[in-house]
């Protein structure tokens, strides 16, 4: 991105009128779109992820739904949730829910994470843990609200999807992107896809029935670099764990970022306070010492 | 000698007490046995390697640097369970070392509504009904008993996410903190009385003993009761008697 920036042309040499292109400026923040009214659950983008990421895999649990194992894993960071819904008029539906890392703009594992460099959120969007610096303490497990990072016990580390930050890097979309057959999953600019998610709305709203059909980007944690089209926006909890109105626990935020350093400096006083004393009030000292004599005279010891 | 301390202290045969040896030296007197020494330190060298360890994982942002002294943020963040642990365990076993005479007594809230004139060194000597322990010492006693307490509940919740869920842990964070920093204020208070704020005290901890008028200065009902004599008439005839001072 940067670089791009840096060899853009800023003047030209005996060239009539402005520099072509300037003031052009690049969107950066990245996008992934899942329309969940087109996703037939085929698990194209669970393998994809599996084969790109090289993780070994691991035997499964059938559950007798149409869901590959229970929830995703350490090595497993993709995952089509499924999920049957009784209508009141008798009707049931499946809902197929593509289940992975949010990247939220305002990233609750990467708010409670104490180990210096373990998370870290790019300038496009995504949010990347490094696991070299990670130190397994699972606070990022506790601060996520869609409870996506996954503690490996045998490396002691947390790692979750990175929306595949080596090939976006290469101007690449991510392999779950590439594997999707019926094209549910989009990838490009988070302007760009909002705007390809409002369409597809307004065509699911007016023509296809679904008056509450709507986006999934919650700004109560500052919008996602991952947004659904869901059938029914009103209620996205019925899609397998969506909150309505994800939120980081307040001892990441106002804890942490607040009472954290004013605690520590209320602690610290303490110690200033004893200074203190020591210089106006002086130490308590023993009243008075015993006579010297007896002392002197005290050769002979006890023992306990 | 008969003493106090070996009233609550029923095993005066404990292997430690064995092995370290106590020596009172005439105008002396006993004040913890080998074995109250041995736990002191043994809590004492694991809560400060649990207070490094934490501090690197408190605020990283700040105390970083402590982490390589454990060997990096994994190891650090593996052993500061352990540590925790290990403060718990020997500062339980004085708990139960001292669980009798840390018991609150009406003389020990008269003690609490006198700590300004504590404070102030207004007075000079404790009031004579201040025992083994004071006020203070009780409240600091009881406090890390809860905090220890706290911590262990909060600190295995915090151990093992995965059985008790992120609510728990977000909630313990905050608990684990809070016992963390009045305890880091109690240290500061606890090292300064027992060093330079009151001059003899620190002994009682090294060699076990300490002298008598350390005993009427500052617990008096203690020094009447190991030795049988007034604390204010002891106070009396020694300032009569009194010669060129004693370095401390």
């Amino acid at each position: 991105m940067s670089d791009r920036k840096t060899l853009q042309i800023q003047k030209i040499s005996g060239h009539p009128g402005p520099v072509p292109g300037a003031g052009t400026q690049r969107q950066e923040q990245v996008c992934k779109l899942i329309d969940t009214t087109t996703c037939i659950g085929c698990k194209a983008c669970e393998v994809a992820c599996v084969e790109w990421n090289d993780m070994p895999f691991q035997p499964t649990m059938f559950d007798n739904t149409y869901q590959t194992m229970p929830d995703t894993n350490w090595n497993y960071w993709n995952l089509i949730k499924f999920n049957e819904v009784s209508h009141e008029d008798g009707s049931f539906q499946w809902l197929m829910r593509k289940h992975q890392c949010m990247h939220c703009a305002d990233p609750g594992c990467l708010a409670a994470c104490p180990a210096d460099g373990a998370i870290v959120q790019y300038r496009n969007g995504i949010v990347d843990f490094q696991e070299e610096n990670c130190i397994g303490c699972q606070f990022c497990v506790s601060g996520c609200p869609f409870n996506v990072p996954k503690f490996n016990p045998s490396t002691k580390k947390v790692y979750k999807c990175t929306l595949c930050s080596d090939r976006v890097g290469q101007g690449l979309e991510p392999a779950c992107i590439k594997a999707c057959p019926t094209g549910c999953l989009h990838f490009g600019t988070k302007d760009d896809m909002l705007m390809i998610a409002n369409k597809r709305v307004t065509q699911l709203q007016q023509h296809a029935g679904l008056k509450d059909a709507g986006i999934y980007d919650p700004q109560t944690i500052g919008g996602t670099s991952v947004v659904y089209i869901l059938h029914d926006a009103t209620n996205p909890e019925k899609y397998g764990g969506l909150p309505k109105n994800p939120r980081i626990p307040l001892s990441f935020t106002l804890w942490k970022n607040w009472f954290k350093p004013l605690g520590l400096i209320a602690s610290m006083m303490t110690f200033a306070g004893v200074i203190l004393h020591y210089v106006t009030e002086g130490p308590r000292r023993v009243q008075p010492q015993p006579p010297v004599k007896e002392i002197d005279g005290g050769e002979a010891k006890k023992e306990n | 000698m008969a003493t106090s301390s070996q009233r609550f202290q029923g095993q005066p045969d404990h292997l430690i007490n064995r092995l370290g040896l106590t020596v009172v030296y005439v105008g002396e007197l006993l004040r913890h046995r080998a074995y109250t020494r041995f736990l002191h330190w043994a809590y004492g060298i694991f809560f400060f390697l649990a207070l490094l360890s934490g501090f690197g994982i408190y605020m990283p942002w700040i105390f970083r640097w402590f982490t390589p002294l454990f060997g990096g943020g994994a190891m650090t963040r593996m052993l500061h369970p352990w540590f925790g642990l290990g403060f718990v365990f020997f500062f339980g076993l004085q708990a139960l070392n001292w669980a009798l005479p840390m018991k609150w007594g009406p003389g020990d809230t008269r003690w609490m509504k006198r700590l300004n004139d504590y404070v102030t060194n207004r007075d000079t000597v404790e009031p004579p009904d201040v025992g083994f322990f004071n006020g203070g010492q009780k409240l600091m006693f009881w406090e890390i008993v809860c905090g220890s307490i706290a911590y262990v509940i909060t600190g295995v919740i915090m151990w093992f996410p995965e059985i008790f869920g992120g609510v728990a842990v977000a909630v313990s964070y905050v608990i684990h903190d809070v016992s963390a920093l009045v305890m880091l204020a109690g240290i500061f208070i606890h090292i300064y009385l027992s060093t330079i704020g009151e001059p003899g005290t620190m002994q009682a901890m090294t060699r076990g003993t300490v002298s008598e008028a350390w005993a009427w200065t500052h617990h008096p009902a203690w020094f009447k009761e190991v030795t049988g004599r007034d604390p204010a008439q002891a106070l009396a005839e020694a300032r009569r008697t009194r010669t060129p001072a004693i370095p401390q």
